[in-house]
């Protein structure tokens, strides 16, 4: 875990090696190709790639009809914008008519940082879990970014997927099997479930240490993909180990937490806590002191598990 | 150019007109107006402009048109009907449950529908998207997409013409129906919308005027537009909503009212007989 790359890179690099084997894939950004890493497509595929300029909504349109004449777009933008501005635009030219649009909105989260709350997607998961049809990724890590680029352009249909701005530990091998929908088991454990998607999951291998050394054996699952949400693993996890703690850079309404608990209580329900933004707006600062301040480190989801198992 | 028959457009146009009618008359609810107001531009665009094959709707060569005034959705429908591209009874089960015409365009549901429409400003952007991949793939296909003038009030009408200018968009061709009337008044009223000719020309857009019922004018300029090389066409069509039939002719109230029992029968009589 070392090693550190930010799964916008990973992306960048992944649409490339996907041009090269797939011609009908284009890429469209809004303007932000440096930033979104698109911009390694378009200096080796310039006829494939379109600039649509600063007009988000217009950026959906246009893919989705690129989708309606054979093509596989990749869309990007940030996440704020995609899932924000563009959102009526996702949900009626890409999920209602099922189009094979692939919108991946970088600069999730909180760490995008110093740019403050106006750019810090917390909602965009619960956004766009709520369209039907619309798959909903959240990759770990810089290999898991780059098998899920692959795992859309083979799925036909619409797909969401967030990357992160800031660099982020990797936690996979290049072997490592990323099939969308469902989740991988991580680390083992009895004690406990972490449920992390993105870069939570590196947190929850952190916070599995920390318990380890108390003599607490936690499981930690990467739930990669929101929606469809492996629900297999989840009750697995809840049977085995009695307590579920949810971890995501996200608001904890309506995303990794909500869907994870739809899913326990209508199935197996058990104690549950969820580790996010607690329903409030971000603000400027530096990723690693926002992480501390909106509770979202290692040390925080070590506490919660510990409060979850105490109510077991 | 092939000897147009206007003999056909008109009988043609009537039919599409009457297929309106009843379509609406029978879901209860709809847009008439702005149906009726579109009837003669698609007319020509379905029986004498654009490449299509009812029999095989998913054709790759076909032109492609986008309905971007979702609301319009009976003119649409009763057009693939006449031309065959379902049976004319689907017309009559329009927003029923269960039935293929949902109230706005769903191109899942709905062969000969090329885009999902209703959001207004929508489609149109879709289009630029279908240009581009015809020019990626050097394909002679055209695309045509209609709007509604209360429509282009929408921000991302913009950002596609924008766009559409942007990347010289010659296969592309979009028709502004232009009835002057929105749901709430006039567009002058509601939210002015001129100069709209000039508008669309700093857009880098070549603009083309016409009456919107004569197919004449409409045949002319479709023709025109496929001369236009490095940018795309706009035509604005001037039209009466509710056209064809008296009573709802230039009324606000007829954008989105369906026709009582009596209004129906009355309305088929003005178009020319009962059925």
């Amino acid at each position: 875990m070392n090693n550190k790359i930010a799964t916008r890179e990973a992306y960048g690099k992944a649409l490339v090696e996907l041009g090269k084997v797939n011609e009908k894939v284009v890429v469209l950004d809004a303007d932000l190709s440096k930033s979104t890493k698109t911009a390694a497509f378009q200096k080796e595929f310039p006829n494939r790639f379109f600039n649509m300029g600063i007009a988000e909504q217009n950026l959906m349109g246009t893919a989705a009809g690129f989708a309606t004449s054979e093509k596989i777009p990749f869309v990007s933008t940030f996440a704020m914008f995609a899932s924000g501005r563009a959102f009526e635009i996702i949900r009626n030219s890409i999920g209602y008519p099922k189009l094979n649009v692939k919108v991946c909105a970088t600069h999730a989260g909180i760490t995008v940082g110093e740019d403050g709350a106006s750019h810090q997607a917390l909602e965009d998961l619960a956004c766009m879990r709520a369209i039907p049809n619309m798959v909903v990724l959240n990759p770990a890590d810089a290999v898991s970014a780059k098998k899920a680029v692959f795992a859309m352009a083979e799925y036909n249909g619409p797909v969401y997927a967030r990357f992160g701005r800031a660099a982020v530990p990797v936690i996979y091998d290049e072997d490592m099997n990323f099939e969308i929908g469902k989740g991988i088991e991580v680390k083992e454990g009895k004690d406990a479930a972490i449920i992390a998607t993105g870069i939570m999951v590196a947190e929850a291998i952190k916070a599995r240490e920390i318990l380890s050394k108390k003599g607490i054996e936690v499981r930690v699952i990467d739930m990669h993909t929101i929606k469809p949400i492996d629900e297999e693993i989840l009750i697995k996890a809840a049977k085995e180990t009695g307590a579920i703690v949810t971890a995501e850079e996200h608001n904890i309404i309506g995303g990794l937490g909500s869907a994870v608990a739809e899913v326990l209580v209508e199935n197996y329900p058990i104690p549950m806590k969820r580790v996010g933004t607690l329903d409030t707006f971000g603000e400027s600062g530096k990723p690693a002191e926002l992480m501390k301040k909106y509770a979202l480190t290692a040390e925080d989801i070590a506490k919660v598990v510990e409060e979850v198992i105490n109510k077991k | 150019m092939a000897k147009v028959d206007y003999e056909m457009l008109k009988k043609n146009a009537t039919e599409i007109r009457k297929g309106i009618i009843k379509a609406v008359h029978a879901a209860g609810s709809g847009h008439p107006g702005g149906s009726l107001s579109a009837a003669d531009i698609l007319t020509v665009l379905y029986f004498y402009k654009m490449k299509v094959d009812p029999k095989n709707p998913k054709w790759e060569e076909r032109d492609r048109f986008v309905l971007s005034k979702g609301h319009a959705a009976p003119v649409l429908y009763a057009t693939l009907a006449e031309k065959g591209f379902f049976s004319k009874e689907e017309l009559l089960k329009l927003r029923h449950i269960g039935a293929m015409l949902q109230g706005h365009p769903d191109m899942k549901g709905t062969p000969g529908v090329e885009m999902s429409t209703g959001s207004l400003g929508q489609g149109f952007s879709c289009s630029i998207g279908m240009a581009l991949a015809a020019k990626l793939d050097k394909k002679d296909i055209r695309v045509y997409a209609l709007l509604g003038d209360g429509e282009v009030q929408e921000g991302i009408v913009w950002e596609a013409a924008m766009a559409a200018s942007h990347y010289k968009l010659d296969n592309l061709t979009a028709i502004l129906d232009f009835n002057g009337l929105q749901i709430d008044g006039k567009n002058e009223d509601v939210m002015n919308i001129h100069p709209i000719k000039e508008k669309w020309e700093s857009f880098g857009w070549h603009v083309l005027e016409i009456d919107g019922h004569s197919f004449e004018e409409i045949i002319s300029v479709l023709d025109k537009a496929d001369e236009i090389k490095d940018k795309p066409t706009m035509i604005i069509a001037k039209t009466i909503k509710g056209k064809g039939v008296s009573f709802m002719e230039n009324q606000v109230g007829w954008h989105g009212t369906a026709p009582k029992d009596d209004e129906k029968e009355k309305a088929l009589k003005e178009l020319g007989g009962a059925n």
